[in-house]
Order: C-alpha cells, then sequence, then structure tokens
C-alpha cells in the first residue's frame, strides 16, 4: 500500500509534553519539514531556549544544544562560527528572546550572524505558569498582572519583528500565525525562505510565529485560537517586514 | 626558538594560537584588553577561525558554550567584573561537560573595584562562582613564561576531562613585559569528541548538549559523575613549586605575582639568618593540599605565612590543609595595592617573634 503521509524525519519518536491545544507542537513539525524538506537535516545544529520549549532537544532529530535563559543567539553565534556550513537555528519564546535575551537577538542581528531564528510568542510565561511577558498585551491577565497589565507601569507590548526590521543585516523578517491552515502553509512558507536565505550566507534571518497557550490564558483551544486572532493580530500585524531578496 | 620580550596578555593570546585554539569571543576590560585585541588581529590570520567581539561578558561566554559544544578549542578572557557576568555560562559549560579555556586578568574589586592587580578572585575560581556543585581546573602562572607553558597545555587538560579551565593571572602578569620562549609542551593523548554537534551527517543519533536533568535521582547522578572526574583531576592534576624548604622555620604560602615577590622577602631573610621557604601552588584548585600538610608535620616549621593581594582568601585553604598543626598567619594588601618585600620581611620577624 502507498504511504501517503509520514511524520517528518525532522521529529524523534519522543512524546511531545506540550498541552492540549498549544501550538508548539504544530510549529515544530513546520520547522522540521523544512529542514527535511531542504535537505538540511545531516547538518542542521538546533538551540533550544529556557521555556516550555526547553525540551524540544529531545523533539528535533538534528543536533542539538540547550542554551542559557535567553542566551540562544550567543550560542547559535558561536556554532555557526565553528560550523559555517551547518543550517544553525535557535528556537525561542518571548520571555527567553524579548525580555532576558533582548540584547543577544538584537546584536545577533546587527552583526548579520546568519542563523535563523523561530520566535515563538503567545503573550505570556508558559512554563513558569503564566506571568506577564514583554509581549502581554495590555489589559491581559497574568499572574504577576493580576489586573491585566497596566501600560503606565508596564509600558506596551514589545514588537520585536518590527524592532529587528530596523537592523540592516536582519535580512529576512516575517511575522506568521498558526491559527488556522492557510496561516499554517503561510507561516512554513516563512520558515522556508528564511532557512533557504540563511544557506545563501546573506545574513539574519527571523521569523515570529504567533502561537497559543490555553493553559495560561484560561481558554479552550479553540477559544485560544480566536483570541489569537481578534486580540494579538491586531497588536501583533502579520506579514513581511524585510526581505532582502525583494529589496534590490 | 629564541627568546623574545612579549606583554603577558598578548603572549597568553599567541600561546592560545600554538595550542590550536581558533575561536575567541571576548569583550573589553582592562585590564585584559591586549588578549582580544591580539585575537582580532591573529584571527583573521588563521583558515577557520574567528575572533568575535561580543555584545557583553555574557554573550562571549555563551558563544564559548555554542563553540566548544561544537567541538572546536575556544577561548575567551576578562577581568574581575566581566569574570562575574560570565557566571552563568560558566556553570553552564561545567554541566555540559564542555572543554574551553576562561582567562581572567584579576583586578582590585568588589564592584568595579579598580583597574591594578588583585588575588580577590580566589574564592570566585576555586569555590564555584556559579550556582550547583561544580569545579574548575585554576592554573595560576607566576611568569609571563609560566603563563604561556600553562595557556597551551590548558587546552589539554580542557579536552582531556571536558571541563573548563581557567588561567588565573592578575593585572601584573597580564601588563608585565618579560622574555618568553614558546616551546612546545607535551601533547596529550586526547579522545575523539564524538559528542559535539556538528551535524549528525546522517551517520548517528542526534548529539544533545545539555545540563538539564529535570529527573532528580538523574541529576543527582550527573553530579556524582562529574565529582568523580573531579576526583581524576585530585589524583592527576596539583601542581606546585616548593621553594627553599629545606630547614625552613616559616614557610610562606603565596601564588601568582604575590609569590614572585616572597621569593625577595626569602632571599633578605637568608641574609639575616632567618631560613624561610615556599609553597606556591600553581593548581589552585585542585589545591596542593598534600604538600602544604606535609610541611606542617615537619619539626623545623614554626608557622606559615600566607601571603595575598587580597584579604585573605587562600589562608583558608592553608588552614584546612594544617589542620591546626602549626598557626597559619596571613599578610595581605588588597584593591590593587602589591605587598613590598621589606613588608613581608617584616611580618614574618612579627610571626616568628610571636613563634618563640
Amino acid at each position: 500500500m502507498a504511504v501517503v503521509f509520514q511524520k517528518t524525519k525532522g521529529l524523534t519518536d519522543k512524546q511531545f509534553h506540550y498541552c492540549p491545544g498549544c501550538t508548539h507542537g504544530i510549529i515544530h513539525r513546520l520547522v522540521a519539514e523544512v529542514l527535511e524538506e531542504l535537505g538540511l537535516l545531516d547538518d542542521a545544529i538546533g538551540v533550544a531556549p529556557v521555556g516550555c520549549a526547553v525540551f524540544c532537544y529531545d523533539y528535533f532529530s538534528c543536533d542539538m544544544q540547550e542554551a542559557a535563559h535567553g542566551r540562544a543567539p550567543a550560542v547559535a553565534t558561536g556554532i555557526k562560527r565553528v560550523n559555517p556550513k551547518s543550517a544553525v537555528f535557535t528556537y525561542q519564546g518571548d520571555g527567553d528572546l524579548a525580555s532576558i535575551g533582548a540584547a543577544e537577538i538584537v546584536h545577533a542581528s546587527m552583526r548579520g550572524e546568519k542563523f535563523t531564528t523561530i520566535f515563538v510568542n503567545n503573550a505570556i510565561y508558559g512554563m513558569t505558569g503564566g506571568q506577564m511577558a514583554p509581549t502581554t498585551l495590555v489589559g491581559q491577565k497574568a499572574t504577576t498582572a493580576p489586573y491585566g497589565r497596566n501600560e503606565d507601569l508596564a509600558g506596551m507590548p514589545l514588537r520585536v519583528s518590527e524592532m529587528l526590521a530596523t537592523i540592516p543585516k536582519a535580512v529576512f523578517v516575517e511575522r506568521v500565525s498558526v491559527h488556522d491552515i492557510p496561516n499554517i502553509n503561510k507561516a512554513k512558507k516563512a520558515i522556508k525562505k528564511a532557512f533557504e536565505i540563511q544557506m545563501k550566507g546573506l545574513g539574519f534571518t527571523f521569523v515570529e510565529i504567533l502561537s497559543t497557550c490555553p493553559t495560561n490564558w484560561g481558554k479552550t483551544p479553540l477559544e485560544s485560537l480566536k483570541w489569537l486572532q481578534e486580540n494579538m493580530i491586531p497588536y501583533f500585524p502579520l506579514g513581511n517586514f524585510r526581505n532582502v531578496e525583494e529589496v534590490k | 626558538m629564541a627568546k623574545e620580550l612579549w606583554k603577558g596578555n598578548e603572549a597568553i593570546a599567541e600561546a592560545a594560537i600554538k595550542a590550536g585554539c581558533k575561536f575567541f569571543f571576548g569583550y573589553p576590560i582592562t585590564p585584559q584588553n591586549e588578549i582580544p585585541e591580539y585575537m582580532a588581529m591573529r584571527m583573521p590570520q588563521i583558515e577557520g577561525a574567528a575572533f568575535v567581539q561580543a555584545e557583553s561578558e555574557v554573550a562571549a561566554i555563551n558563544m564559548v558554550y555554542g563553540g566548544a559544544g561544537s567541538g572546536a578549542r575556544v577561548m575567551t578572557s576578562s577581568s574581575s567584573p566581566g569574570i562575574s557576568l560570565k557566571q552563568e555560562g560558566i556553570t553552564y559549560i561545567a554541566g555540559a561537560e564542555l572543554p574551553c579555556v576562561i582567562v581572567n586578568i584579576v583586578r582590585g574589586g568588589p564592584g568595579l573595584g579598580g583597574i591594578q592587580p588583585a588575588q580577590s578572585d580566589y574564592f570566585q575560581a576555586t569555590k564555584g562562582g556559579g550556582h550547583g556543585d561544580y569545579r574548575l581546573l585554576v592554573l595560576a602562572p607566576s611568569s609571563v613564561q609560566e603563563a604561556v607553558d600553562l595557556t597551551q597545555e590548558a587546552f589539554d587538560m580542557a579536552d582531556q576531562y571536558r571541563n573548563p579551565v581557567m588561567i588565573m593571572g592578575d593585572g601584573m602578569i597580564g601588563q608585565m613585559m618579560e622574555p618568553v620562549e614558546f616551546t612546545d609542551v607535551p601533547k596529550r593523548n586526547l579522545p575523539e569528541k564524538t559528542w559535539a554537534t556538528t551535524g549528525t551527517k546522517g551517520k548517528r543519533e542526534h548529539n544533545v548538549i545539555n545540563s538539564l536533568f529535570i529527573d532528580p535521582a538523574a541529576c543527582e547522578k550527573h553530579n556524582i559523575h562529574l565529582f568523580e572526574k573531579y576526583a581524576e583531576m585530585e589524583k592527576n592534576e596539583v601542581r606546585v613549586e616548593e621553594y627553599n624548604m629545606d630547614g625552613a622555620e616559616i614557610v610562606f604560602v603565596a601564588y601568582g605575582t604575590t609569590a614572585r615577590i616572597v621569593k625577595n622577602a626569602i632571599a633578605t631573610l637568608g641574609k639575616e639568618g632567618i631560613k624561610a621557604g615556599l609553597i606556591r601552588p600553581i593548581t589552585l584548585w585542585p589545591y596542593p593540599s598534600k604538600t602544604v600538610e606535609a610541611a606542617a608535620a615537619k619539626a623545623n616549621v614554626k608557622a606559615f605565612l600566607t601571603v595575598e593581594m587580597s584579604m585573605g582568601q587562600m589562608v583558608e585553604d592553608v588552614r584546612l590543609a594544617v589542620n591546626g598543626a602549626k598557626p597559619v598567619h596571613f599578610y595581605g594588601r588588597t584593591g590593587g595595592m602589591v605587598p613590598t618585600p621589606a613588608a613581608i620581611v617584616a611580618e614574618a620577624k612579627k610571626v616568628l617573634g610571636g613563634a618563640k
């Protein structure tokens, strides 16, 4: 019998630990499929973050390093300098990348480090139990913002893609979402483009992916997808912010 | 090769390159700036090598993690406040068992402290500056030549034990110029780095560089494994110089720059008929406790005098080794002040007067 579909070789058989309805699983698969489709699996080296995706080193079948909180772009810099021909990526959440690791991501972009960052933005700290993130929306409740994020005291959510798009050596910056099938397909295209540009050695590549956290948002998986669409996308608009191949 | 005049920092950098270090990640801080500056000049001349000026010490040590995890010979350098910033990365590197060399050209502290030579980072280097149970191999050169030799060997030590090695100099060692000969230090028989992340090439299971063990039993087992490794280091790597110890009635314990000043004091004391010896630890960890203990057991030894450029840190390890057998005294200058031979002589006489 013909095999019409099978799991990508980019993932191991280890069962994910993610909560029901969490979109990390989808994003893992997209990254793994892209690596397989581009023939990069044997040469890929990924960097896991601290946060919900901390165990992704067990899920991706390529070589992996587990970084300290926020330091994945620095670790990836070391890896890529030693392995300039490898496909190197970091997989980071919003607390990891936009808060404690803000300096590392900005300066890896500034240097034009030739790796790809997959930035999973779900507007909350998931692993530690629902604390406010730099990307938590104004008014959104979190365990450290029990009355909702107060913009006078905690400021406004950080739009990382827009910020990185101002950096000349960040040659591909796109924000996508995985709340429905058409957007999942667009997300995969963006991830593929980012790795293609990385392998051409053109500079730093970045894909921000809006993601859900039903557990810490206090919503069902379906409500979460709807909430993402209605609340996150208006503040974090989807689209390409930079594509060096189109700017000639 | 004939002897050449080299500044300590630059000599350490060249020694690292001679040892096969091809990747350097650093950040400016006085008094170690000549190391990154020299690497910035030399690395582009070497095929496949790289120098990166990181955005911070925090980033630099994590670049070391990534590069070391990929199996390369990697180094970073800094001075005291910068080494404090690197501690997070150092504990991760120790936990993930990655070989690398970290140079600390120590300056006065605490806080921003000063930029003159000091030895007040001894606790940080030898007792675990970051969180968790771990050890660094800590090497303390007392001349530029010794800094060169130890730096070259440090890379082999790091690879042998899969452990970070710290070269602990002080501002004097870093800034001073001395005649140096770059001789080949004996190469160790080293295992292949089959654990490194270089891409599976479709030929093996994926390698994972990691220090996370979420199951407490597994985490404890990992710690026990690390300590078996540290026990091997304690067995094989202790280095110490014993100087003028025959018949010494007072034994100095000092390392690095301070040990050289103590040697001057010993000469002066000798002229005055006082027999003084020196135990100079070359490895600060593992510590030469047995040498100190053996000296304490000698009948001719009346007292110990530890001399440091700190308020008294290594003296605790001397006291542990002497274990009450003889009195242990301390003399130190700190904050960038360097003890004079005259002050050390005076302190020794005071100690002997008190012991008689």
